[in-house]
């Protein structure tokens, strides 16, 4: 296979601690490994949040926590889960896969970007600070006034809106040095038409990061000053206008959701073809529609504002209506590219094709709340929380996933095991699905989400007992992915540097890479440089080839 | 397998063609920068929308030390473009007394912007005007003390020898920022003072 040999000044003449190194580095390998351990260590916590919510709603009745607790308790599962740990996995696999796919040495601002990754920690530990000085904020990750005026809520907030400048600032960094890196650093041969889809989509995230980011952060200031220094933004007594909060925050919050789906989305396009054997289908068709929803993204915010009665409903159901479009477009990217293709089940595989099933629920859940009147009927109930679930858990957790399994060879050298991996894969896609459909039939029903407890009238026990066994099926899944990375680490580094025959750059380097990532590096003459070396510029399947079967049985 | 003869040199250590990397991330800030103050903007004029009178009684402005203080930040954008030429053409000291002008009218600005404060009839609790005035005010001058600061390194660094006709980037990119500010006082007087 292709070896790299470590280039010229590279090996180090001096030593330092482990600690000291990975606390001061300014390796994008290195950042990115630590943003993913911090995002996993929030998904953790998250994940505990979530399971004390779902025990408490397993039957009516409060048994656990009170209801002010229970507010606590969604706010930081939402808010965590958004910004603590889905936006920085993303941003720690970009990190670690974007300057090895374009072929540089690093990102174009390394000290940045160490600064971007350790805003993250000293956010989420003052968000979580909340709880010991008097409850975390409650007001729903949302956060609308008058509820999170001062006088309704305590420190808690206050918090919440500091943590959340940090973290958007960390995004907004971290997409300008993304998009410097991008357009800068690439290898030369390496237009942007050769980009890998995965790039692309950090790109375009980037962009939706950089534009719709710091309204956000104009928005939280604005409630900063009306909680701390008498100010009147969204204080109707005083002039100003609540609604004007849920502008600011969905102008955000809208591109947020494709900030949180596209990377994962550019995950699955790196490993559905290299699975299938195939080159991907229909590149530029899937490039177009990732710019498309990235452009579209801007001019739907108002779809969470239809109950409002302050937009202007027709305009803002057709952008909404529109921009499921571009996704059916990769839908069939992705289906096309697996057609007659060789598939082979690895973990990343499974992961990826059940992505598909699982985001294409949460995204039909979506474009039928398109309609105001449908929307009408299922506003805040538990129809939205099964959208939002199956999107962001069923669609970038398991892209996150499908990215851990098939990068962590590259990371480390070593391949996770197959087994634990399959388990991990068919724990997680059941409770999922066990946890978050029963939801869409409580939202029917009228379940209104933000409620602590219900009524045993209601006739909802049943479907909630149901969610929360699945809850806890989520949870048992990540013990054997745990477990996994554990034993793995202490095995041997055998994975060799191209354990899946793969199509991209980051397989041209060793596993690890060098600190400075290549020595040479092919022709780049498509968005698939290994893939060209190995079978021919051109060519239209992958045939194994008997280096391949050596690597892959070294390494199995 | 990769085969020497075609294999590419990797990058990352030569030299980059067309427009500097750390200005383009300059610009990419400014970026976020015009859609953070299209935030205040908007909430702005969506609250004026839904005001009859406006500014609401008893808010009065000092539009002729208003006036006094755009004028001097204009002048500001121009002594930092003549700065940025001075040393395009390699004329260190031109660009040293040049920076330091527009240092200074920067802090003339920033204490202009006090008084006014101080001198203003109404606060940021004074209901939702007043905390629209000093909010957007206040960020935008909070950004003119980001450019003095930044200003003010790279007129130390000029005075310490820095900066030639070929390497200068630092003061590119100040000068963008400057410009930049400039831009946004430009569009907070406009719509504070003069469209009302």
């Amino acid at each position: 296979m292709a070896t790299t040999v470590l280039a010229p000044g590279a090996t180090r003449t001096y030593r330092r601690s482990v600690l000291y190194e990975w606390l001061t580095t300014t390796d994008h390998k290195k950042i990115g490994i630590l943003y993913l351990t911090n995002s996993f260590l929030f998904f953790l916590l998250a994940g505990l949040l979530a399971l004390v919510i779902r025990s408490e709603l397993a039957v009516p009745g409060l048994q656990f926590v009170n209801s002010s607790t229970y507010n606590q308790l969604f706010t930081m599962h939402g808010t965590t889960m958004i910004f603590l740990v889905l936006m920085p996995f993303l941003a720690g696999l970009g990190n670690y896969a974007v300057p090895l796919q374009i072929g540089a040495a690093d990102m174009a601002f390394p000290r940045i970007n160490a600064l971007s990754f350790w805003m993250l920690p000293l956010g989420g530990i003052l968000m979580f600070s909340g709880f010991f000085f008097g409850g975390a904020a409650a007001e729903g990750w949302t956060s609308y006034s008058p509820l999170a005026q001062a006088k309704y809520s305590g420190s808690g907030t206050d918090l919440w809106i500091v943590a959340l400048l940090l973290i958007g600032t960390s995004s907004i960094l971290g997409s300008i040095n993304f998009l410097a890196t991008i357009f800068k650093l690439r290898a030369p041969g390496m237009t942007l038409l050769r980009m890998p889809v995965f790039v692309w989509t950090v790109m375009v995230t980037s962009l939706l990061i950089l534009l719709a980011t710091p309204v956000f952060t104009s928005g939280v200031f604005m409630l900063y000053i009306d909680r701390n220094f008498g100010g009147a933004f969204f204080d109707p007594a005083s002039g100003g206008n609540p609604i004007l909060w849920q502008n600011l925050f969905w102008f955000f919050g809208h591109p947020e959701v494709y900030i949180l789906i596209l990377p994962a989305m550019g995950v699955i396009s790196e490993v559905i073809p290299v699975f299938s054997r195939k080159p991907i289908f229909g590149y530029k068709a899937f490039i177009f529609a990732t710019l498309l929803i990235g452009g579209l993204g801007f001019s739907v915010w108002a779809h969470h504002m239809f109950t409002t009665g302050a937009v202007y409903l027709p305009f803002f159901s057709l952008t909404t209506s529109l921009i499921g479009v571009p996704t059916g477009i990769k839908f069939f990217n992705w289906i096309a590219t697996m057609w007659r293709g060789k598939i082979s089940f690895a973990t990343p595989m499974l992961f990826a094709v059940g992505f598909l099933s699982t985001f294409l629920v949460g995204g039909l859940d979506g474009a039928i709340l398109a309609s105001p009147p449908v929307d009408f009927a299922l506003h805040d109930t538990y129809w939205i929380v099964a959208h939002i679930h199956f999107v962001f858990f069923g669609g970038t957790m398991f892209g996150v996933f499908a990215a851990a399994y098939y990068w962590f060879p590259k990371m480390f050298g070593a391949r996770l095991d197959e087994g634990l991996g399959k388990i991990h894969f068919v724990l997680m896609l059941i409770g999922t699905w066990v946890t978050f459909f029963p939801m869409h039939l409580l939202g029917l029903e009228g379940m209104p989400r933000r409620i602590a407890d219900y009524s045993p009238a209601a006739g909802w026990t049943d479907l909630n007992t149901v969610e929360t066994i699945g809850s806890f099926i989520i949870a048992i899944s990540v013990l054997p992915f745990m477990w996994n990375v554990f034993v793995t680490l202490r095995g041997p580094r055998d994975a060799g540097d191209d354990p899946w025959d793969g199509y991209t750059l980051e397989w041209a380097t060793t596993s690890p890479p060098p600190p400075y990532n290549f020595d040479h590096l092919p022709p780049i003459r498509s968005e698939r440089p290994l893939f060209d070396l190995k079978y021919g510029h051109g060519a239209r399947r992958a045939l194994p080839s008997a280096s391949v079967a050596t690597t892959q049985e070294g390494a199995s | 397998m990769a085969g020497r003869a075609d294999a590419l040199p990797a990058p990352g250590h030569g030299e980059r063609q067309g427009i500097d990397t750390a200005l383009v991330g300059m610009l990419l800030f400014i970026a976020s920068e015009i859609m953070f103050f299209a935030g205040l903007f908007g909430a702005y004029f969506n609250i004026r929308a839904e005001h009859t009178v406006w500014p609401p009684q008893g808010f009065q402005l000092d539009l002729g030390l208003a006036a006094v203080l755009t004028v001097i930040l204009v002048s500001s954008s121009f002594t930092m473009q003549y700065a940025v030429s001075c040393i395009r053409k390699g004329d260190r000291t031109g660009m040293v007394r040049a920076m330091t002008v527009t240092v200074i009218l920067g802090v003339i600005f920033l204490c202009g912007q006090l008084y006014d404060y101080y001198s203003l009839g109404f606060g940021i609790s004074s209901g939702v005007y007043g905390t629209l005035f000093f909010t957007m005010t206040g960020f935008h001058g909070a950004h003119v003390l980001g450019g003095v600061i930044g200003m003010s390194v790279v007129l130390l660094r000029g005075i310490n020898g820095q900066f030639s006709a070929r390497h200068h980037t630092a003061v590119e990119a100040v000068s963008i920022y400057w410009h930049f500010v400039d831009v946004v006082w430009i569009g907070l007087f406009s719509t504070l003072y003069l469209l009302r």
